[in-house]
């Protein structure tokens, strides 16, 4: 393989991108049905930790395939929401419940970091993402097909170290989407990329995303990015929702038009007068 | 670490590479290919160095005894302080010829690996157990941190009251002796195992099992890896003096015999056995890094 990548020619014929999401839409279609999206009732929710309370009560419906994006500064809970909707910590007081009861793979996480195994090859930290079904007869194919679907169908043999910050990021998000996630929560995933890998790891998500119809939750701190993906911001301050916004825009949307940059102006705004607040 | 995982599994799937990672290989293989070329080794443009390489760490030694022999021959240095190596080569012809020198070394080898073989094994053990385990390591990693600190080589005159110089006393030394590189680096390891892998592994639905043997060990390797060499040099550094001082074969008893009947020649000769073994132990600990570590970034220059 390393041949094939150091001899592919650099004015190779560019792969038709059309192509592409037809032949996934193609590989999709095979398994539909379970993977639709689970929609998603928080009420009251609270955590604290010790006498720091981050959560101050929450109470959020999010339907069945939505794309929800969180925003908001730093330490104002934003995290621990999401790690509270993934499982991950328990919450102090209140409840989510989702549509119907999920299985253990129906909720997956993306983290900032890509957090693979640094001694599995590629393919084998996509494989992790199967859970219990790892063992079964299908897990590789199952594998190298999430990572086919990210663009990484020819890294499977590669160790993570040589990969770059995009493309372990990529790993990450095969792993996720393998075993076919019912609701997907990502936790600042493009944080620590750079402005042109962030743009097109963006358009993978919504490409994945509208593909596999899971519910979508992404944290993060980058206003443009929330209103450029998703059907809706919820801005966090002070472990509330203080502001919900619907962005009624037809995809795929075009970065740095007017509406998403007035949508994102009007967000901006919200955030920087909270910051004006006495210290 | 499965076997599966370390197969090769290499085939191209160009043709479906999307937008995003043709732009990044694009970009790639304008500014990087050297660099990338470099790291995948075998490049066609790489110089042809490994032989000469390969060579490069044995000029020093080999120095050393043509400079050596030369003071000998010129009777710079008297025979009686330290012979030629050509007679310690002949010490060696001879010994090799009776079957002596074989035997020894074999006595020797033998008791290296069982005693490192059981310390090895228990340190190993503890060092998993108290870096599992808070319940483990609170009740026993206190006594051991205490043992740790008495030198175990002043323990021979007890172990001689104990075991005689039987087998026993010096597999005893030996085996106490590489317990604490093991266990401290074992322990060492799995407590720094990266915890946010190991979140990732349970979020991933891992049972205790394949966490362990997906994460936390091998994750500890590297670590593990630097406590074995350790201990291989205090193995034959516990081996060499229990023989010196109380024993009835190996090559430690051989060199003191050697020095009774002042065969000079011979103690020089086991000397340079020691440097020998001591070389093998480490280059073999070497390969087995190489082997089990290919995924680390050190090991992928080559």
């Amino acid at each position: 393989m390393q041949e094939a990548l150091r001899f592919r020619p650099v004015d190779a014929e560019p792969v038709d991108r059309a192509d592409i999401v037809a032949k996934s839409r193609h590989l999709r279609r095979v398994t539909e049905g379970t993977a639709r999206g689970l929609s998603l009732t928080i009420r009251g929710l609270r955590k604290a930790f010790g006498d720091n309370e981050v959560l101050r009560g929450i109470d959020l419906h999010i339907p069945a395939g939505q794309f929800v994006a969180i925003v908001g500064r730093s330490g104002c809970g934003k995290s621990t929401l999401l790690r509270l909707i993934a499982g991950l910590d328990a919450p102090t007081a209140g409840s989510i419940a989702f549509g119907e009861q999920p299985r253990a793979q129906d909720v997956r996480v993306m983290f900032q970091e890509p957090r693979l195994l640094p001694w599995a090859r590629v393919l084998s930290n996509v494989e992790v993402g199967l859970g219990r079904e790892r063992s079964s007869a299908d897990a590789q194919a199952r594998a190298e097909r999430a990572l086919v679907e990210v663009g990484l169908g020819d890294k499977r043999g590669q160790w993570p170290s040589v990969l770059s910050g995009g493309q372990k990021q990529r790993v990450a998000l095969a792993r996720a989407l393998v075993s076919q996630p019912r609701v997907l929560a990502f936790d600042e995933p493009l944080g620590a990329l750079d402005a042109l890998t962030r743009i097109s790891m963006q358009q993978l998500l919504e490409r994945v995303w509208r593909d596999q119809g899971f519910t979508a939750i992404l944290v993060t701190h980058d206003v443009a990015e929330a209103v450029a993906l998703a059907d809706r911001v919820l801005v966090i301050e002070d472990g509330r929702i203080a502001e919900d916004v619907t962005i009624d825009l037809p995809r795929p949307r075009r970065r740095g038009s007017a509406e998403l940059a007035a949508l994102e102006g009007e967000i901006l705004k919200h955030l920087l007068e909270g910051s004006e607040d006495p210290q | 670490m499965s076997l599966i995982d370390s197969l090769p599994r290499r085939k191209a799937f160009s043709s479906e590479v999307d937008a995003g990672s043709r732009e990044e290989n694009a970009s790639k293989q304008k500014s990087g290919d050297p660099f990338r070329s470099d790291r995948n080794g075998n490049s066609s443009s790489a110089p042809k160095l490994p032989k000469v390489d390969g060579l490069i760490p044995w000029i020093v030694p080999l120095a050393i005894v043509l400079i050596w022999q030369l003071a000998c021959v010129t009777g710079f240095v008297p025979s009686r302080v330290l012979p030629a190596p050509t007679d310690v080569a002949l010490a060696g012809w001879k010994l090799l010829l009776s079957g002596e020198l074989v035997r020894n070394i074999w006595v020797s080898f033998w008791r290296a690996s069982i005693g490192f073989l059981i310390g090895g094994g228990i340190g190993f053990a503890f060092g998993l157990a108290n870096g599992w385990s808070q319940l483990s390591a609170k009740l026993t990693d206190t006594t051991l941190q205490m043992v740790r600190n008495i030198p175990h080589l002043a323990l021979i005159p007890l172990v001689i009251l104990w075991f005689g110089i039987d087998e026993s006393a010096k597999l005893f030394l030996v085996a106490l002796g590489v317990f604490f590189p093991i266990y401290l680096n074992t322990l060492h390891g799995i407590r720094t195992v990266d915890p946010q892998l190991i979140e990732m592994g349970r979020i991933y639905g891992m049972t205790d099992g394949e966490l362990f043997r997906r994460v936390i060990f091998p994750g500890a390797l590297p670590s593990i890896f630097v406590g074995l060499r350790f201990a291989l040099g205090i193995m034959w550094l516990t081996l060499i003096v229990a023989e010196t001082i109380a024993a009835s074969s190996g090559l430690g008893y051989m060199a003191m015999q050697a020095r009774e009947f002042m065969l000079i020649d011979v103690v020089v000769l086991s000397i340079l056995i020691y440097a020998l073994l001591g070389k093998l132990a480490d280059s073999a600990s070497r390969g087995l890094e190489r082997l089990t570590l290919s995924w680390h970034p050190a090991f992928q220059k080559k």
